[in-house]
């Protein structure tokens, strides 16, 4: 029995489906995120969740309650809003106090659950402040403390870090993730950003087009991911597409396009037959550099860029453009134009069936 | 002489073109047509009231170019004066707050309409000050008027016919029609400023409406409130038309005594020292709020 559940829930606008047939359940006490390109319907299904937006048809249950038609202010969740909606007019204190007034929790003990909420989020020193008066990092840290406070049972989050400088944003990552294991509070959160899902949550719900594509572990995600358009979404990845030219032993073997056939990709079958197109995936960091004139295939370096700790390689070769991604081990990396071996181990090629999707489209992806 | 006058006076405007000069002067240049209009349209005509104000008056001969205090003294101690004065700080004050008591739901509303219909009421909103004063204010003495629409009702219901024109409660009800769009303006604009994510914080802390609206929304939109307060009030205490056409000869305002002061009884002086006294009033109860309510705000948002 899980803590929260979301059955079958779909919002229509008129005869658009923002949301359509989410179904999920969340433990109590997991971290997870809803992840997806702007306009696939998570914010719409964090709304729903909060009881900002009317749910169409389906059911959302809360520890056992069905809390589908419960006004927003009779769910007791704490919410932590994109813009963090501080209250301009109130301290920093009696921002954090509000929830706990409404709540009617004695004054005394307010006091006291409101300090330690703000030393939660190291703040303690700036409850006298004004919103006005505190940095970006610093509201949002508001913002957290105020919805943690009422101690929740649920804590949604809505893009809580996408208004924070790169730095700040991943510093904030770890923080947040430390406050929700040591409050042990349920946490849902929203965001388009791969990186910051992966790092914080104990697992990722994709969404494309107002549906549920994948709901696993950040690690399983990235590395099976079970749609084409998961993989490009989740991470870089190289597509290369192909025809299945022979099945047995549980194998495939796909014959790529532009590759001479006697280069064939071994793969495991999965109910593939003969003759079906499929676009097989290999993320970059998967492909290995090797000297000229060894692995599987040879190319050349057409650009290289500096990323810190990788350096990522644009190749050409008989598949066509490549990237591929080699640690930074401190020696001379090749410079373009050099010519190159690549190689990779079959296990890390993922199949995904139909055709290769426009290139246009991949652009847009990050 | 004739170049020294054309060396001052006619090169600042011309040489502007000089980089130096122009950006320096690009400033003042461009304060200046609104300077000279403020200086030569509000400032003058209130200066030489002033000084009128001091100038002795007989009845036999009328205004006479001595200082006295006498018409301040006048006005300062006279009853008749000073109950003018209540009325009309009184008068002023109900139509504000009325107009706030009406006003703020009234913008709340059309802050949460969508369009088409927000920018429909919005020009409902704003109609009544496209049509003049004084055709507004004949409109309600033929609605209150003896034989008006309304007397006509009141004795239809068998309650008969009552006395509503040159009342009070009439100027005051006026007055609220008439400013009623200085109050919703501000107040809808300090509404279009709220995040309304912040009202949805409050919501999901678990406030009831109610308790979202005074405790979150209004303190937000108190600078809005505040500054419609100070434009109904100003305008209603100086108001002339309404109290002049639904107050009648009986129910002065301070407005119309002035009127009456230059045309009915030509005593300039007094008319002036009563204009000045208004203004003064007027200043010190304006700011005296602004103070009061706006401190307490700039305390809290800056």
């Amino acid at each position: 029995m899980s803590f929260l559940t979301l059955r079958n829930v779909t919002k229509r606008y008129g005869s658009f489906e923002a949301v359509g047939n989410v179904t999920l359940s969340v433990e109590k006490g997991e971290f997870v995120s809803l992840l997806g390109p702007s306009g696939c319907g998570k914010t719409t299904t964090l709304q729903m969740i909060a009881g900002f937006v009317d749910v169409t048809s389906g059911t959302i249950e809360l520890d056992g309650r069905d809390i589908t038609r419960t006004k927003p202010n009779s769910r007791g969740l704490g919410i932590v809003f994109q813009s963090y909606a501080l209250f301009p007019h109130m301290t920093v204190a009696d921002n954090v106090s509000f929830g706990l007034e409404m709540k009617r929790v004695p004054k005394a003990e307010r006091a006291a659950l409101v300090e330690e909420a703000l030393a939660l989020v190291h703040l303690d020193k700036y409850a006298g402040r004004y919103p006005r008066e505190l940095s970006g990092g610093q509201r949002q840290r508001v913002a957290l403390a105020r919805a943690i406070v009422i101690r929740p049972p649920v804590l949604l989050l809505d893009e809580p870090l996408s208004n924070l400088d790169a730095k700040l944003r991943e510093a904030m990552q770890f923080e947040l993730r430390d406050i929700q294991r040591k409050v042990g509070t349920t946490t849902i959160m929203v965001t388009h950003d791969q990186a910051e899902a992966f790092s914080i949550s104990d697992r990722v719900v994709v969404m494309e087009a107002g549906r549920i594509t994948q709901i696993d572990q950040p690690y399983r995600i990235y590395e099976h991911p079970e749609t084409e358009f998961i993989s490009r979404f989740v991470g870089k990845t190289n597509m290369l597409p192909g025809t299945v030219s022979a099945v047995g032993n549980g194998r495939a073997t796909v014959s790529l396009a532009g590759m001479a056939a006697g280069m064939p990709a071994d793969v495991p079958a999965d109910g593939l037959s003969m003759g079906e197109t499929v676009v097989l995936c290999i993320r970059p960091e998967k492909l290995r550099l090797a000297p000229a004139g060894q692995g599987r295939l040879q190319g050349r370096v057409t650009d290289r860029f500096f990323l810190g700790s990788q350096w990522l390689y644009h190749l050409d070769g008989p598949l066509g453009p490549l990237m591929a991604v080699a640690t930074n081990d401190g020696e001379a990396p090749l410079d373009p134009g050099a010519p190159v071996g690549v190689d990779w181990p079959a296990a890390v090629v993922r199949v995904h069936r139909g055709a290769m999707p426009a290139a246009p489209e991949l652009e847009s992806l990050e | 002489m004739s170049s020294l006058s054309t060396d001052t006076a006619a090169p600042a405007p011309a040489e502007g073109s000089a980089p130096g000069i122009g950006q320096r002067f690009a400033p003042a240049l461009m304060a200046g047509p609104a300077t000279v209009l403020f200086a030569v349209l509000v400032l003058t005509p209130l200066l030489l009231t002033f000084l009128l104000s001091f100038n002795e008056y007989e009845h036999a001969t009328g205004r006479t170019h001595g200082f006295t205090l006498s018409h301040y003294a006048e006005v300062l101690t006279d009853g008749y004066y000073l109950e003018i004065f209540l009325r009309t700080f009184r008068v002023a004050a109900l139509a504000t707050a009325i107009c706030a008591v009406i006003g703020v739901p009234e913008a709340l509303i059309l802050s949460r309409m969508r369009n088409p219909w927000r920018s429909v009421f919005l020009l409902v909103v704003l109609t009544p000050l496209l049509v003049s004063v004084v055709v507004r204010a004949f409109g309600w003495s033929m609605l209150l008027g003896p034989d008006g629409v309304v007397n006509m009702i009141l004795q239809a219901v068998g309650i008969g016919r009552t006395r509503l024109l040159y009342s009070e409660g009439t100027v005051v009800v006026a007055l609220v029609h008439v400013m009623l769009p200085f109050m919703v303006i501000p107040v809808w604009t300090s509404l279009q400023k709220l995040d309304p994510a912040v009202e949805q914080a409050a919501l999901s802390f678990g406030a009831s409406r109610t308790t979202t609206m005074l405790r979150v929304i209004a303190p937000q939109i108190l600078p809005g409130i505040l500054s419609g307060s100070l434009i109904v009030f100003g305008l209603s205490a100086s108001a002339f038309a309404i109290p002049g056409l639904l107050g009648g000869r009986r129910l002065k305002m301070v407005a119309t005594v002035v009127y009456d002061q230059y045309l009915g009884e030509l005593n300039w002086p007094l008319g002036a020292a009563i204009a000045v006294i208004l203004l003064v009033a007027n200043l010190i109860v304006m700011l005296t709020y602004h103070h009061v309510v706006d401190g307490h705000y700039r305390k809290r948002m800056g």
